[in-house]
């Protein structure tokens, strides 16, 4: 969970995994709090948390319609970090992609070793 | 294709912090080998975009270590740094420094946990401030991330 010092800061607030994917959800439309916490399969109150963080950058905005919470994506500040660490965990991901390859070479040659 | 193919976790945990972790289907001390040879660094960190013309790695404490990589157009990146602390096959600290931004340098964290013949893989990046951390994104969205987007784009379309 964000500690207090940093919920201000925009990038820890895209940066854990949990808060992008409600930013994913809330891509497609504005959206009930029931909805995403129906999307993501996390208690209410973790969700709110995160919703709350997200408010407090100006991330999502929400508006009260009757009994409902309903919550939209305000993310045309925050894409250029959202895509940022989405292109770095690519950067990562295709370098480990690699690094198997390799480890799968290490592991047979060992296994080859041993068998000799 | 390894089961976990495609994946890498990166969070930013503080200000001034960047977080990345993956688990490997290979016991530790192979994870370890596969970060500190050179042959072998040459084979996976250039992820795709570029050839790695240098990677020295003098392997102790007080030793440097400088990786080069050539992208496509001639556009050469380099990065260097001096290793602080070696536990072999747990735990490498070491500096790093991007050479495009010379005087923000990085301290990085390698730390290997196994489980079961599977290895927990995390690198904690700490950048001196807020600042520096920003400066590394944003060289990072200058440099080499485009690529990965064209890249992307090119897969994308040649699935059409």
């Amino acid at each position: 969970m964000a500690r207090a010092a940093t919920t201000a800061d925009a990038f820890n607030a895209v940066a854990e995994p949990r808060r992008r994917q409600i930013l994913d959800v809330l891509a497609g439309g504005e959206r009930p709090v029931n909805d995403v916490v129906r999307e993501l399969g996390l208690p209410q109150p973790q969700v709110s948390k995160h919703l709350r963080v997200l408010r407090e950058v100006g991330a999502v905005d929400v508006r009260e319609e009757g009994r409902q919470r309903l919550y939209r994506l305000n993310g045309y500040a925050l894409k250029p970090i959202h895509d940022w660490v989405k292109s770095y965990e690519r950067l990562w991901a295709e370098r480990f992609d690699e690094l198997d390859d390799v480890l799968e070479d290490l592991k047979q040659k060992e296994e080859n070793d041993g068998s000799e | 294709m390894a089961v976990n193919s495609g994946t890498a976790k990166v969070t930013l945990p503080a200000d001034d912090q960047i977080l990345i972790t993956r688990e490997f289907d290979a016991p530790k001390h192979l994870v370890y080998k596969a970060f500190t040879t050179p042959e072998l660094v040459k084979r996976w960190w250039h992820a795709n975009r570029g050839e790695m013309t240098v990677a020295e790695i003098d392997l102790r404490v007080g030793g440097k270590w400088r990786y080069v990589m050539v992208a496509e157009g001639d556009f050469e990146v380099g990065f260097h740094g001096e290793y602080r602390e070696i536990v072999p096959n747990e735990r490498i600290v070491s500096t790093e420094v991007y050479e495009g931004v010379p005087d923000a340098e990085a301290v990085n964290t390698m730390t290997l946990t196994e489980a079961d013949g599977r290895t927990t893989l995390e690198i904690l990046v700490q950048h001196a401030s807020k600042e520096h951390r920003d400066a590394h994104i944003e060289s990072g969205m200058e440099a080499g991330m485009q690529d990965a987007m064209d890249l992307l784009e090119q897969v994308a379309v040649s699935l059409r």
